[in-house]
């Protein structure tokens, strides 16, 4: 009983209502419906490697052109300003908002550049089937699952900032392309952090330990 | 026998369900994930939180959220204001993002954990209380209205120097439905909420 995996013991746990069911004539890549809620039941999350890869390598390339086109247009005193993520936060600096400053970094540029980083390496180190540090690599897992959501923030300031500043001539704040496209990195590198399955990392583990 | 045992989400290890006091947390043998954490009085408190969460979260809805003052113009912006701008300047994608996550997902939370949980207070049945379950679990990750009160402090911030900006009643209404969310959440004990679910359909 110590140290058995629910996997081990043909038993698969309801993603939706915890409910263990023996499923011994399972194989391991399809699913039945969990007898209790209905939800569908697997031992793991299916393609959950190749899935997750598909859509950090998305991530990773749809985060250059987050970072490099504007993501707003501000109009002001004559003036007329395009902001990407870095020079809205340089600005932000510049006027001594530094708080501000960094709310914005560590939310749009720090985490979606650490969640890809991580995930990366929570995946390669699955594939070579890495015993090393199971624990530490569950706390990570969980933290980039944890935090992930927070980069939407600056989403959030474009969309109050657009609708509250439509003054015409005086001042106006229009929405730009790189919004979209940071967007897009952060729904999508959520889903990553969704498709990935920690318990892939003790599989490896229980494996070398054997 | 599968009825005492449980599977940590994070590391598969099967473990017995410990019988915890109210208000404790059982966490993972072996990699140190929350296993299962017992809620006091949990029908109750998650039934009042998400009720009284729902009526705030309307009341956010229904005014104005910020007004903004720049030489002697007044602009006033509502909750839904911001989604309805982005489509207008073409955005569609980046206007039903903000929806979903500020309006519509917040919403479905709160109105399906009060269509689970008025009936169990009752002993009812319900009508597909199951898969509305599956759904409030899924999309629990993309309800996102404390970020957006972060994002609506930075925007004051970005601004204040711009011009005047008047905090309107819908932003209180809206800090006290993101607290009882959160305090819906936080008394909400899913086992609890299955065995009675499972009593009910017997
Ligand atoms: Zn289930
Ligand atoms: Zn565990």
């Amino acid at each position: 009983m110590n140290n058995l995996s629910a996997i081990k013991a043909s038993l698969a746990s309801c993603h939706f209502c915890c409910q263990l069911s023996k499923s011994e004539n399972l194989p391991a890549k399809q699913y039945s419906a969990c007898p209790r809620c209905g939800g569908t039941l697997h031992f793991r999350k299916p393609n959950s490697i190749s899935r997750t890869w598909a859509l950090i390598l998305a991530a990773s390339i749809l985060y250059i052109p987050a970072n490099i086109l504007p993501v707003m247009r501000v109009t002001w005193k004559g003036g007329s300003d395009s902001d990407t993520i870095l020079s809205g936060i340089m600005g932000l600096m510049e006027e001594g908002m530094w708080l501000i400053a960094l709310i914005i970094f560590v939310a749009s540029i720090l985490i979606p550049m650490l969640k890809i980083i991580s995930l990366i390496f929570l995946l390669i180190s699955v594939q070579i089937k890495s015993s090393w540090c199971p624990k530490d690599r569950t706390m990570l897992y969980r933290v980039v699952e944890g935090v992930g959501r927070w980069s939407m923030i600056d989403i959030y300031v474009i969309s109050i900032m657009v609708a509250l500043v439509q003054l015409g001539a005086v001042a106006t704040v229009e929405p730009e392309l790189g919004a979209v496209f940071f967007a897009s990195v952060v729904v999508i590198t959520m889903f990553a952090s969704i498709s990935f399955d920690p318990r892939l990392i003790w599989d490896s583990f229980e494996e070398s330990n054997r | 026998m599968t009825e005492s045992l449980i599977a940590c989400d994070y590391c598969d290890l099967l473990q017995k369900i410990p019988s915890l006091e109210p208000n404790q947390t059982a966490k993972c043998a072996r990699c140190g994930s929350i296993l299962y954490r017992s809620k006091k009085d949990s029908l109750n408190r998650t039934l009042s939180f998400t009720l009284a969460g729902l009526i705030f979260f309307i009341l956010a809805n229904s005014f104005p959220l910020i007004s903004l003052d720049i030489q002697g113009r007044t602009q006033t912006s509502r909750l839904i204001t911001g989604c309805v701008d982005l489509y207008r300047h073409g955005m569609l994608s980046l206007a039903a993002l903000v929806f979903a996550t500020s309006i519509l997902m917040p919403f479905l939370k709160f109105i399906g954990t009060a269509y689970i949980f008025m009936p169990l207070k009752f002993s009812r049945l319900t009508w597909k209380t199951k898969p509305i379950f599956k759904i409030l679990k899924t999309i629990h990750p993309w309800g996102m209205i404390e970020i957006y009160l972060l994002g609506i402090f930075v925007a004051y911030v970005k601004l204040s120097d711009m011009a005047t900006i008047n905090i309107g009643i819908a932003a209180y209404a809206f800090i006290a439905s993101i607290l009882f969310m959160v305090a819906a959440d936080a008394s909400w004990d899913p086992y609890e909420t299955w065995n009675k679910l499972e009593k009910n359909h017997e």
